[in-house]
């Protein structure tokens, strides 16, 4: 087990390298920099600043500079925002964006899997079709229609949440959010837990167990479930991933001041730093997650072995 | 020998023919097909019937609710009438309506000019304006004008742009972009899982590789770099966009060829001496098609939330164009004031994902029926 | 040794609602079980005998429903409530499946899954549970039962999975045991051990056993009464002795006479070698990768050398794993190997792709699964007139169609069906398309892998005999690959036995089955072939 999460780490490192390099080089190709833009600077204050942050040096020693910076965790200065350190601008953003995701990931997989058992058990049923529906309309509508209508509904013509903002983190400011969030999350995991309940229902072993007279409580949770959740266990790092894309939408939507939101401010003004760093901290999140959930996995079913 | 003319085969049923006929047994499938080609129809043809130009502003209906009933209702009539007037810098002193006509009698300090009865036609409320009399003094006249009927069936928008027609040209937009970027994501992934599940061994390994990389970049960001620092015109968007979703694709088809290349009929036609071209043509090639149909609806719908979703943030399609996602983004800064602007386009936007993905789950069911 | 009846199946009927409409499974059957005996359910595939059990013990799937009366002691299974019919299910009477493999839960260990009914039916502590386990394990003959306690399903062989599931059945000491074709996913050997364990838990334990198989050697030397299931309907029952050997019903004589029978005369010595293979090797390699050390080799086939003669037929007999199939492939050059190949006097030890291309006319091959072999978005035409677009190619498209109608002819299929699709044929008429593929070329040897295994008793007769016919009609050398010793028997006038990649023994057939020498062909001929009823010699 130390060897494999050893090896995975191991592998993480040119992944990493790949999006670092890709970063960097996509973004310096690109037109425009951080200082030309609609801000009527005089040359030679805009010299003097790209000099400053090092930007007037040659491409390749700016790009070795920020991996020597990086692996001392060092993201650098934030160009658009000259009072914060990219560092900084993280330690406020990171947490609420991770708070929402994580809430919205619990939330999914929780309410999902229930769901899912519910429509499993109910097969062709009542109780089936509505999970269907709910998960049709979930996986279909997306988060940018979904938002807008919980701030009308909600917001507007009932008055019961807030439209929007941060609100120094009161729980009222995060349901909406969090509800956005979770709810295409929620019909993926419905709909792939009805299927992998169903499937497990029917292999062999369920069999066997109905007919060694075992009780249904038995047959379903002792057996039949922990076989079904597997699947669910591997969809949560792309799930993971998935929440950290509707971060942009919702934090934009809801004026949340996340580091999706600062992602879109920062690409839209060419700050290098900021992009930069919001992509790696991304990335690492990405593939840190699979690796606990490929972990986790083992966990859960006997036959992974990793050695 | 004879005989064997006379004897005329069987017509057997295809794999395709059964999938066909169980497509059309699937109400939701098939009244999803019929919406999303009247959709499409609606898009494409609709533009050339509504008699507003998706570019064209009306100052006189900003923000108009949408009614099934023409416009101007008997209360704007007023109101455009004065804003008239006062650009003709005149008084009113009194006006009538006589049917499909105002008659506005206009005193003024200085003599009046004929010309100013062109305010009344320059506004949107109004034309074929006349002077009908003038005092013998020059400083009052009556004006008539007839009340131009305009229907705004969907609404306005922000600037008084006819929202009907703006949501049939993001229509059009949406549709294509889905379309084309779904074809090039489906090229790209199909060449490259093909060939990855064909060559086999060291290639197939490397190419994988590559995907896993790509698998766990951030992909949403790099669409949205891409946008920002290239500039946002429309191939880069069919670019950005192709670009993120062929890696599903690639992992399916691979998938796919890796399995077929292992069947037995391969290997029976491998023993019969048949070259790699013609099993790939006859073995290989019909068997993907089914898996490669299925996700290319699956991928359309995709296409278009992630399009909207750039248009969403601004990164997308540019004003005066336009599509669902920009519909959707300026209804959503608006949803206070004028909810149409949000409630029409996202209509349109839910209801075409909602019909691909019925489509898209019966052709799953009607080429890949489990259940027999 | 009958006892009292205790289990009584009335007017039984099995329906499935499916897509294509309502299928009637079983059609209002008749049977009894009493005391201590032995039954067997015999019929073919679709005969509804495993349905019958299936729905007797209340395991039909969802779509299925059954109505009549399932008597067991004075109950109606079919009416019991759940926890009435769960103290009956399991208890009273339990259940084993055909598929070993995936009938135990794999998320448990052995001893967690075997303690479950013990504990639910019985009430014991888990400390007497776990002792009840190991004794079981230890009826079963299960090696080191202490650690295999601990053990989970996937590290165990097929053989000792189906030993668990008995031990599982067997737990609460139950009235009847019911086992659906219990060893037909095994290799014979296992299959043969299988049966006397059951037969000695029988002996020791005293339960009924309802035995559910296709499998007419099984049901000669284990049953007391046979019941012939068909189309859903019981044809014919009676006492096993008597039903053997004076059957009434046109299906069961036809069934009785479905072994293959009859034998092969060996080609005459001076007939020419046709294919010849000197130390052939196969080798795979396992694993490997980055960071994961070096693959692991296996060596499918081990030096091993064959000599085809014109009209001969070569039996290749072994269990699954033997490399048998492997070294079909690699006479072919199919499969990359060491050592020389040779055909007609021209080496093809180092032919590459095109240069074998003109030579796969003379070299056919047949598959074992007549569902896979056949791509399923062509026509049969297609399918067969395949080879003649590689070979032929100057062929028009009407030489080519009346070819096709020549070949369906021959292997007994009606030429209209050629613009047909496989998915519309059954299971011995799409082999038939799979030789007729093979035959159109008029090839010198054919492979057949498996031609038969997958195929019900009286079919494989049929096929048996087709390919006896194709082969004195063309003059045709086979090289037979089977596990299935009767069939082989009949085909063949030489044989090979294979274990683990090498030759164990080889020989003329009626030598290798009248006075085997090595131990393994001992083993496999006595499992196969040998009449003795295993309730009294074992």
């Amino acid at each position: 087990m130390f060897m494999y999460v050893f090896r995975r780490l191991l592998t993480a490192i040119p992944t990493m390298f790949v999006i670092v390099t890709l970063a960097f080089f996509l973004i310096r190709v690109a037109p425009g920099g951080p200082f030309n833009q609609e801000r009527g600077l005089s040359p030679e204050i805009k010299a003097n600043l790209e000099a400053q942050f090092g930007l007037s040096d040659p491409i390749w020693l700016q790009y070795f500079n920020y991996l020597k910076n990086l692996l001392h965790g060092n993201f650098g200065p934030s160009y658009n925002l000259p009072d914060f350190t990219v560092t900084e601008l993280f330690a406020n953003g990171l947490p609420i964006s991770v708070q929402l995701g994580l809430s919205a990931l619990v939330l999914a997989l929780a309410v999902g899997t229930v769901l899912g058992i519910v429509a499993a058990l109910n097969q062709n049923r009542l109780g089936d079709y509505s999970v269907i529906a709910l998960a049709t309309a979930g996986s279909t509508i997306p988060t940018f229609v979904i938002a807008p209508v919980i701030q009308l509904l909600f917001g507007l013509t009932w008055k019961l949440l807030p439209i929007g903002g941060w609100g120094d983190g009161a729980w009222i400011n995060k349901i909406g959010p969090i509800l956005t969030l979770s709810l295409p999350q929620i019909a993926i995991v419905a709909r792939l837990m009805r299927g992998s309940m169903i499937e497990s229902l029917r292999s062999n072993h369920i069999r066997t167990a109905r007919a060694l007279g075992l009780s249904d409580w038995s047959v379903v949770v002792k057996h039949a479930l922990r076989g079904a959740v597997l699947p669910i266990v591997s969809y949560a790092g792309p799930a993971a991933a998935a929440l950290l894309t509707g971060s942009i939408i919702v934090e934009t939507i809801f004026a949340i001041p996340g580091i999706g939101r600062y992602f879109v401010d920062a690409a839209l003004n060419r700050d290098y730093t900021l992009v930069m760093g919001t992509v790696v901290v991304i990335a690492m999140f990405t593939i840190a997650f699979n690796l606990i959930v490929d972990i986790l996995y083992a966990f859960f079913d006997p036959r992974v072995r990793y050695d | 020998m004879t005989d064997t003319a006379i004897t005329a085969p069987v017509v057997g049923r295809s794999l395709w023919g059964d999938a066909w006929a169980r497509l059309k047994a699937n109400k939701a499938a098939m009244f999803s097909l019929f919406y999303l080609i009247a959709m499409a129809t609606v898009c494409i043809v609709g533009p050339f019937f509504v008699p507003h130009q998706y570019t064209t502003i009306y100052p006189d209906y900003v923000r108009t609710p949408p009614s099934i009933s023409a416009y101007p209702k008997p209360e704007m009539i007023e109101t455009a009438m004065n804003d008239a007037v006062r650009r003709m810098r005149v008084d009113v002193k009194e006006w009538r309506q006589e049917g499909e006509r105002v008659f506005i009698t206009v005193t003024s300090a200085k003599p009046l000019d004929e010309r100013n009865i062109r305010y009344l036609d320059r506004s949107d409320t109004f034309d074929d304006a006349k002077l009908e009399s003038t005092a013998a003094d020059g400083l009052s006249a009556v004006m008539s004008a007839s009340i131009k009927q305009q229907y705004f069936l969907f609404g306005t928008d922000n600037t008084g742009r006819d929202l009907l027609s703006r949501t049939l040209m993001a229509g059009r937009i949406s549709l294509a972009i889905g379309l084309l970027a779904g074809i090039v994501a489906v090229v790209i992934g199909v060449v490259y899982g093909a060939t990855a599940g064909f060559m086999g061994g060291k290639t197939d390994e490397v190419m994988m590789r590559i995907v896993d990389v790509l698998y766990s970049l951030p992909f949403i960001f790099f669409v949205i770099m891409l946008v920002v620092f290239f500039g946002r015109n429309f191939v880069l968007m069919f670019l950005a966009v192709g670009a993120v979703l062929w890696l599903d694709m690639a992992r399916i088809v691979r998938g796919q060829a890796l399995s077929i290349r292992r069947q037995e009929y391969v290997q029976a036609a491998e023993a019969l001496g048949v070259r790699s071209r013609g099993i790939v043509q006859r073995h290989v090639i019909p068997n993907l098609l089914g898996p490669v149909v299925i996700y290319m609806t699956l991928l359309v719908p995709q296409v278009i939330i992630l399009e909207s979703f750039l248009s969403f943030l601004g990164l997308g399609v540019q004003e005066p164009m336009t599509s669902w996602g920009v519909l959707i983004s300026v209804g959503a800064k608006n949803i206070g004031t004028a909810n149409w602007l949000l409630l029409f386009p996202a209509f349109f936007l839910v209801s075409t994902l909602f019909a691909l993905n019925f489509i898209g789950d019966g052709l799953r069911d009607a080429l890949d029926p489990k259940d027999r | 040794m009958a006892g009292e009846t205790i289990l009584s199946v009335k007017d039984l009927r099995v329906r499935f609602r499916t897509l294509d409409g309502v299928v009637n499974a079983v059609k209002g059957i008749n049977l009894h079980v009493d005391a201590g005996e032995t039954v067997a359910v015999v019929g073919e595939s679709g005969s509804g005998k495993s349905q019958t059990m299936m729905a007797a013990m209340s395991l039909l799937a969802s779509n299925g429903e059954a109505t009549g009366v399932v008597d067991y002691r004075g109950k109606n299974l079919l009416t019991l409530g759940k926890s009435e019919l769960n103290k009956v299910r399991g208890r009273k009477i339990s259940m084993i499946f055909q598929e070993p493999m995936t009938s135990l839960d794999p998320l448990y260990t052995i001893g967690n899954q075997l303690m479950e009914p013990i504990r639910r039916h019985r009430g014991l502590s888990g400390a007497e549970a776990r002792a009840e386990a190991l004794r079981l394990l230890e009826l079963v003959k299960i090696p080191d039962p202490e650690r295999r306690l601990k053990s989970y399903p996937h590290e165990m062989s097929g053989g000792q999975r189906q030993r668990v599931m008995i031990a599982m059945a067997l737990a609460n000491d139950p009235d009847i045991l019911i086992a659906d074709e219990p060893t037909t996913a095994l290799d014979v050997t296992i299959q043969a051990q299988i049966l006397m364990l059951l037969a000695e838990l029988q002996r020791k334990l005293g339960m009924a056993i309802v035995f559910i198989t296709h499998d007419l050697g099984i049901v000669r030397r284990f049953a007391d009464r046979v019941y012939v299931m068909r189309y859903g309907e019981v044809v014919e029952e009676g006492k096993a002795d008597e039903l053997f050997a004076n059957p009434h019903h046109d299906y069961t004589k036809m069934l009785l006479a479905a072994e293959p029978t009859g034998r092969k005369a060996a080609p005459p010595d001076n007939a020419p070698i046709l294919l010849e293979g000197r130390n052939v090797e196969v080798e795979f390699k396992i694993g490997g990768g980055f960071l994961a050390g070096p693959p692991m080799l296996l060596k499918a086939v081990d030096r091993i050398s064959v000599t085809l003669k014109r009209g001969q037929t070569i039996g290749i007999v072994g269990e699954s794993g033997s490399g048998k199939s492997t070294l079909g492939r690699a006479l072919l050059r199919l499969l990359p190997s060491e050592g020389v190949i040779r055909f007609a006097n021209q080496d093809l030890s180092k032919a590459d792709k095109s240069e074998m291309r003109p030579l796969r006319k003379e070299l056919q091959l047949v598959f074992q699964d007549p569902f896979g072999s056949l791509s399923p978005r062509m026509t049969v035409g297609q399918i067969i007139t395949e080879g003649l677009l590689v070979h032929e190619p100057s062929l028009s498209s009407k030489e080519r169609d009346k070819r096709a109608v020549e070949a369906l002819r021959e292997v007994g299929l009606s030429p209209e069906t050629r613009n047909r699709y496989p998915h519309e044929f059954s299971g011995g008429q799409r082999q038939r398309i799979a030789i007729a593929r093979a035959m159109i070329l008029k090839p010198k040897v054919v492979v057949l892998d498996e031609p038969t295994s997958a195929l019900d008793r009286s079919v494989q007769k049929q096929i048996v005999e087709l390919l006896r016919t194709l082969q004195a009609d063309h003059d045709l050398s086979y090289l037979f690959i089977s596990h299935d010793l009767a069939v082989v028997r009949a085909m063949s006038d030489y044989i090979i036995v294979m274990k683990q990649g090498k030759i164990v023994e080889e020989g003329p057939t009626e030598e290798i089955f009248g006075h085997p020498r090595e131990a393994y062909t001992k083993t496999l001929m006595a499992a196969a072939i040998d009449e003795t009823k295993f309730r009294q010699s074992a």
